[in-house]
C-alpha cells in the first residue's frame, strides 16, 4: 500500500525500458510533428512558384526583418537551455530570469510574425489571393500558433518558479517544455531556408 | 566536444557546461549570418546546396545539444528520427514528382 502510494507520488514515471514515460511520450509527439509539418511544407514546396497572380513571394518577402526574428528565436532557445540548467542546480534567480527571456523573445518572435501579416496583406496577399498566399500563411501560421502556445506554456512555467514550485526534483517539467521550445525552433530553421532563403 | 559536455547516463539530468551552451548559441548565430550572407552574395549553383547544409548544420546542433539527444537515450534518438525520415521522404518525393517528373502536374490535375 505504501508502496503504490510512494509510485502514486513519484514524478518520474520511469518504463520497463528504464526510461521516464513523459519523455518517451514527448519525443514521439515531436515525431508525428515533423510529419505534421512536413505535410504543410510538402504543400508550400509543391505550389512554390505556382501563383498565378501577385504579389509574388520577391514582392513581400523582407529578408532582415524575418532575419531578426530567427535571430531572436535561435537566441530564445539558448535562453531555455540556461533555464532547464538553472531549475537543475536549484538556482531560482537564475531559472526565473532566463524563462523571462524566452517569454520575452518568444513574443518579439510573435510580434515580428504579426507585423509581417499585417504588411502582407496590406500589400494584397491574403489567404485566398492566391496559392502562394494560402500556402504561406497556412504554414507559417500554424507554426505561430505553436510558437504562441510555447509563450503561455513558459508563462505558467515562470509563475510556477515564482511561487517555488520549481525545485531541481520538477526539472522534467522543464525539459520537456524545452523539447516543445526547441522543435518550434528546428521547425522555424526549415522554414527560414526553404521558404524565405531559397528562391 | 566530449570533454567539455559530461555525458548523461539514462534519461537524465544536466548534460553541458553554460560556457558549452553559450558557444553552441554563437555558432547558431554564425551560421544564421552566413545563410543571409549567401542569400545576398547569389553564389549559383552551390547557392541552394550550401544553404541546405548550413540549415541541417543548424537543425543537428539544436537537436543534439540543447534537446540533449547527443546525451541521451538512443531510443529518443530513434523515435523523433522515425517521424523525422519520413517527414522527409514525403516531402522530397512530393517535390520530385511535381517539380522534376514531366507531365506529373498534369497528370495528377486530371485524375483529380
Amino acid at each position: 500500500m505504501a508502496e503504490a502510494a510512494a509510485v502514486a507520488h513519484d514524478d518520474h514515471h520511469y518504463t520497463s525500458t528504464g526510461l521516464n514515460s513523459w519523455k518517451v511520450g514527448f519525443w514521439t509527439f515531436i515525431g508525428s510533428e515533423c510529419l505534421f509539418f512536413g505535410t504543410l511544407l510538402s504543400t508550400y514546396m509543391v505550389y512554390k512558384g505556382a501563383a498565378l497572380q501577385g504579389p509574388y513571394p520577391g514582392d513581400v518577402f523582407d529578408i532582415p526583418l524575418t532575419t531578426i526574428s530567427t535571430f531572436v528565436l535561435l537566441m530564445s532557445s539558448l535562453a531555455m537551455v540556461l533555464a532547464l540548467d538553472g531549475v537543475q542546480r536549484g538556482n531560482k534567480r537564475l531559472a526565473l530570469f532566463w524563462l523571462g527571456v524566452v517569454i520575452v523573445f518568444g513574443s518579439i518572435f510573435l510580434g515580428f510574425q504579426y507585423y509581417e501579416f499585417t504588411h502582407f496583406v496590406h500589400e494584397g496577399l491574403t489567404l485566398q489571393q492566391s496559392v502562394f498566399g494560402s500556402t504561406f500563411f497556412v504554414l507559417t501560421g500554424f507554426h505561430g500558433a505553436h510558437v504562441t502556445v510555447g509563450v503561455i506554456w513558459m508563462i505558467s512555467l515562470f509563475v510556477m518558479g515564482l511561487r517555488d514550485k520549481l525545485p531541481p526534483e520538477k526539472a522534467l517539467s522543464v525539459e520537456i517544455a524545452g523539447l516543445y521550445w526547441h522543435f518550434v525552433d528546428i521547425v522555424w530553421i526549415v522554414i527560414f531556408v526553404l521558404v524565405y532563403l531559397i528562391p | 566536444m566530449s570533454t567539455q559536455a559530461e555525458h548523461g547516463h539514462g534519461d537524465h539530468g544536466s548534460h553541458a557546461s553554460v560556457k558549452f551552451y553559450w558557444m553552441i548559441g554563437g555558432i547558431l548565430a554564425a551560421l544564421t549570418a552566413l545563410e543571409v550572407a549567401a542569400y545576398y552574395m547569389e553564389l549559383g549553383a552551390i547557392e541552394v546546396p550550401l544553404l541546405l547544409i548550413l540549415s541541417a548544420a543548424k537543425f543537428v546542433l539544436v537537436v543534439g545539444f540543447f534537446m540533449h539527444l547527443k546525451f541521451d537515450s538512443r531510443v529518443f534518438t530513434g523515435v523523433f528520427v522515425a517521424g523525422l525520415v519520413l517527414a522527409v521522404f514525403m516531402v522530397s518525393a512530393l517535390i520530385l514528382l511535381y517539380h522534376w517528373v514531366p507531365g506529373f502536374t498534369s497528370v495528377a490535375a486530371g485524375s483529380a
